[in-house]
């Protein structure tokens, strides 16, 4: 006789511990089995969309900063090439080169956290996730001598970035480059061979690659199932065609594969790291202002471009009147667009898996609500 | 009465002090002593008050240690100090902790039953308490040598799960009750590999009394019993809600579980059980696998005991903060299909062990650990093998389908009727 | 064999344990007694002998010494530095603000200074508690009068006292911050290691003469 059992709606609310900022989960229960999850969220939202049409183009950067705010650097870098393309604005080689390596650096710190917090969430009391965070101080102390602040950087301008990098900048950032590969192989050897991850995630939360390129997911993502999509490769951005790199890819497309895709790339960004270092030349990192002044205006019109953000596509779409604030700013915000499999990847598995396939997405709350 | 309990050293020390003071217990000496004749019966009952008393505070002052050393070894394994701000190497911060906790306020849900939701913190720490009552602390140190020690502390460890359904329960609110029925189904399925682990040993030493497994141990039995120990500390480490096995304080999932309504003392006495009854599986693990006091006399048994103690802790903490945490089926599956075979193994073989050597000298009590760690290996890979088999293969299952066994498309559409 | 994994996880956490920790401590690091006689520059024979006080306590652990923390020069600090002889009351950092905390009341002042004239500056108010420290203001001023600082630590009581004023600008101690001022970082100048002087003539990227100025804004316009 079949057992008669009720579904349980329970609200796993914005205030939580393991949601990465403030999201909110109505999932229903069949005892252990996740039968049903409405996500709902909204509590980050500032309104930068809004703001932007009020501020400069130079003052949009504070507001991009905020938004994916363990990856600054990275939507400092789409905002600007928007605002580039949008002008019509050729950069100065240093300045990209500077923006390339300040990128790849927060694309690291940015998969550290990403790897530390799923790890943390899977119930390693801390301790992977301070070997983690160990490493990004060091990159963050590297961003505190570029641009005199640690997580909010505003360090790009429209043609380049604001200042070159101090003297004391390059020996450090040599030290890291000999440091980092030993430690990333620490956290690598003390995880992937764990038979308790294995168990938690192989298996757990598969996304197809089918399903994710109908929902439009990007970034490591859609890497876990075996798509060779990076827009550093295909729309290369930047001086991303003059730099060698490969993408990992793993084919399962669980949650193992996506924390797997993402140590891995912290590895080729560290290659990407050396090879700019080889390859940048002196000169001014930004154009003069009498090429590109101070508060740029646009000619009437509107521009769109993506890059390969940490956690997906980031793309900035301005449209410009001729004014000194854009007209319209919309942000693809990668985070956000990844979530819209939340419900596909989780009804079926069970409770425990709620979280970590959650986090194993990596969104960041500041850009899914900007 | 009590000519019998004269071979435990605290009994006769306080006992004969109050006797016959400074004399010790001899026929002379009762004109020395504090209490008139006849009036032994006092004598035994204060006696049996303050050994009482004495262990109790041990235990107590030793989970204010407890804390702070696991704080500091926590910290060390991430790479950082822990507290070391108040008082010499921050000792004082669990009793600063304490204060802050008797000061908060005792909050009583609306929807809770009063008397057991009162009960619930005094029937998890007494178990924990009473367990401390059979286990020698050095050379004639204990409160009791009950001849059926093993028995009773695994009985009386089982009131434990017994505070968690009441705890559970008597909250009032759903996410209580989920939680608890899992560490409820999680700690009756562990008891049952803990209690047949032991009885490899209780079959090499002959008796279930613990002075008695100790005076057995010329060989400690953790190498003479390795699936034992690991089936055994496996157990105690998912009886305490220690990770590997802690999804009851898994934080990161229901937010403190079946202990989310309680506040002030009676989670100060919750938190107390738990770190005491890492202190009694330490002091449990040492007595049964280590040889307990036993140890060279350079330094006095009771150093001996500490020492092991602290190493077993140590055991405990590192296997703590390296691994992530199961999920409750794994658990479960973990407990009946996995360390329930490595003891059924464990019994066969050390069965036919001591069938050919009864009574095992030190020489055969070698050879029976060659053996049982010949056994150990291919014992462990097999179950490994057991447990990694997954359960729903099956042809309908395509490569690249998820394991469990509900596809999504059976799941009815959801009805959204907004947000709210 | 199963379990590996697990065991050579644990061997990586057993070697992280016997590795220094990481942290710094602040604004009192905690010695023991080769560390105390280090930051008084003795032996530690010679702390036990002339203080043995302060030897128990660092033997015991409860002794502590100051710490500093690592800054680099270009850290955006909390308060501001503003060189009032060479504000003109322009504005260009009030209305550069993108949050808008900054008030300037000037009156026209006719006051001659080496940019030429300057308005008489009233009020020169900055908001530090809805400061976003983007360093905005320090970029748009033209005069380099407004450069961040090298503080962190302002958290106070009342959100009033919080609003640094004209007088609080111009009696604080100057330690500006080498960000967005190339001219610092040409000297080599680190805010912590040592003072600059000669204020009037520090961080300024150009030293127009009177004559100069009028040649540019008067007779070639």
């Amino acid at each position: 006789m079949p057992l008669k059992t009720e579904p349980l709606t329970v609200n796993l609310g914005p205030q939580h511990p393991s949601t990465h900022g403030v999201f909110r989960m109505r999932v229903t229960f069949d005892g252990e089995l996740i039968v049903d999850v409405e996500p709902i969220f909204g509590y980050l939202h500032r309104g930068s969309e809004k703001l932007a049409e009020e501020r400069t183009y130079s003052q949009v950067v504070t507001l991009t900063d905020r938004m994916d705010y363990v990856a600054s650097m990275l939507n400092n870098q789409a905002y600007i090439l928007a605002v580039e393309k949008l002008a019509g604005i050729s950069p100065s080689p240093r300045g990209v080169w500077l923006r390339m390596i300040a990128s790849e650096l927060q694309r690291i710190a940015s998969h550290l956290v990403a790897v530390g917090f799923l790890l943390q969430d899977l119930g390693a009391w801390g301790t992977p996730l301070t070997y983690t965070m160990r490493e990004r101080e060091r990159i963050l102390d590297l961003f505190e001598m570029l641009c005199g602040a640690r997580i909010t950087n505003s360090y790009l301008r429209p043609g380049g970035v604001f200042a070159d990098a101090p003297a004391e900048f390059w020996p450090a950032l040599r030290r890291l480059l000999d440091d980092l590969p030993s430690r990333v192989d620490e956290v690598d050897d003390y995880l992937t061979g764990n038979e308790i991850i294995f168990a938690r995630t192989k298996g757990v939360a598969i996304l197809t690659a089918k399903q994710m390129i109908g929902a439009s997911i990007t970034g490591p993502m859609l890497r876990a199932a075996g798509v060779d999509w990076d827009l550093r490769h295909r729309q290369p951005y930047d001086y991303y065609d003059q730099v060698k790199f490969n993408r990992p890819l793993h084919t399962a497309g669980d949650n193992f594969a996506r924390y797997w895709v993402r140590l891995q790339e912290i590895r080729e960004s560290m290659k990407i790291v050396e090879q700019c270092i080889d390859l940048i030349e002196p000169g001014p990192v930004r154009p003069h202002h009498d090429q590109v002044p101070y508060l740029v205006r646009p000619p009437k019109g509107d521009a769109y471009v993506g890059i390969e953000g940490s956690k997906g596509e980031l793309g900035f779409y301005l449209v410009s009147d001729g004014g000194i604030s854009p007209y319209r700013c919309h942000v693809r915000a990668s985070s956000l667009i990844n979530l819209t499999l939340l419900r596909e990847m989780t009804v079926g598995s069970l409770l425990g898996d709620l979280f970590v396939s959650f986090g194993s997405i990596d969104i960041n709350m500041g850009e899914v609500d900007r | 009465m009590s000519e019998q309990y004269l071979d435990n050293s605290l009994f006769r020390n306080i006992y004969c002090y109050l006797i016959s003071g400074s004399e010790g217990c001899t026929a002379r000496g009762y004109e020395a002593g504090f209490l008139p004749a006849g009036m032994e019966w006092l004598a035994f009952l204060v006696t049996a008050v303050v050994m009482a008393l004495v262990v109790i505070n041990l235990i107590l002052g030793g989970v204010i240690g407890v804390i702070w050393g696991e704080r500091r070894i926590l910290a060390r394994f991430q790479n950082r100090r822990g507290p070391n701000r108040w008082g010499p190497f921050g000792m004082l911060t669990s009793v600063a902790d304490a204060i802050k906790t008797m000061f908060k306020e005792d909050v009583l849900p609306f929807e809770a039953d009063r008397v057991l939701y009162t009960m619930a913190p005094i029937l998890m720490v007494l178990p924990v308490l009473l367990v401390f009552t059979v286990i020698p602390l050095g050379a004639g140190t204990f409160i009791v040598d009950l001849n059926v020690g093993v028995l009773f502390v695994l009985g009386i460890t089982s009131l434990g799960g017994l505070a968690v359904m009441m705890a559970a329960w008597s909250s009032g609110n759903r996410i209580s009750i989920f939680s608890g029925l899992r560490a409820v189904a999680m700690l009756v399925s562990y008891e049952i590999p803990m209690a047949l682990a032991l009885l490899g040993i209780l079959m090499i030493a002959g008796s279930m009394s613990l002075g008695a497994i100790i005076a057995a141990q010329n060989v400690p039995f953790i190498l003479v019993q390795p699936l034992g120990f690991l089936v055994f500390f496996l157990a105690s480490l998912a009886e305490m809600n220690r990770t590997p096995f802690d999804l009851n304080e898994a934080e990161s999932e229901l937010a403190a579980g079946y202990l989310n309504d309680y506040s002030s003392m009676k989670f100060g006495v919750f938190f107390l059980a738990e770190f005491a009854a890492e202190l009694a599986a330490s002091a449990l693990i040492t007595t049964l696998f280590l040889s307990g006091w036993r140890g060279w006399d350079a330094i006095p048994s009771h150093a001996w005991f500490a020492l092991k103690l602290v190493g077993v802790m140590f055991l405990i903490l590192w296997v703590r903060f390296t691994l992530p945490r199961f999920r409750i089926d794994q658990i479960l599956a973990l407990a009946w299909k996995g360390l329930f075979e490595l003891t059924l193994i464990n019994l066969v073989v050390t069965a036919i062990l001591i069938g050919i050597w009864p009574q095992p000298t030190t020489a055969q009590l070698w050879a029976i650990a060659a053996i049982n760690w010949v056994v150990f290996f291919p014992a462990v890979w097999l179950v490994g093998k057991v447990l990694t088999t997954k359960p729903y293969e099956s042809p309908s299952v395509a490569p690249g389908q998820s394991v469990y066994p509900v596809a999504v498309a059976q799941i009815p559409a959801s009805s959204s009727e907004g947000c709210d | 064999m199963p379990g590996m994994g697990i065991i050579r996880g644990m061997g990586v956490t057993l070697k992280n344990f016997v590795r220094a920790p990481h942290t710094v401590q602040y604004p009192d690091r905690r010695v023991g007694l080769l560390g105390a006689a280090k930051h008084a520059g003795i032996s530690p024979l010679q702390l036990v002998t002339s203080n043995p006080r302060q030897a128990a306590k660092a033997l015991f652990g409860m002794a502590t010494v100051p710490a500093k923390i690592e800054q680099s020069p270009r850290f955006r600090g909390n308060e501001f530095t503003w060189y009032e002889d060479r504000c003109t009351g322009c504005a260009s950092c009030a209305k550069y603000c993108p949050l808008g905390i900054i008030e300037i009341v000037t009156h026209p002042g006719g006051i001659d200074v080496q940019e030429g004239e300057s308005y008489g500056i009233d009020v020169f108010d900055i908001d530090i508690a809805r400061c976003m420290f983007c360093g905005l203001c320090v970029e748009a001023c033209p005069y380099d009068a407004l450069h961040m600082g090298s503080q962190f630590e302002k958290a106070n009581y009342l959100r009033s006292s919080l609003v640094i004023s004209k007088e609080q600008l111009i009696s604080n101690a100057k330690r500006p911050s080498s960000w967005f001022r190339p001219q610092f970082e040409a000297q080599e100048y680190n805010p912590w290691k040592g003072t600059i002087d000669d204020h009037h003539g520090a961080g300024r990227h150009e030293q127009p003469g009177s004559k100069k100025l009028t040649e540019r804004w008067v007779d070639n316009r």
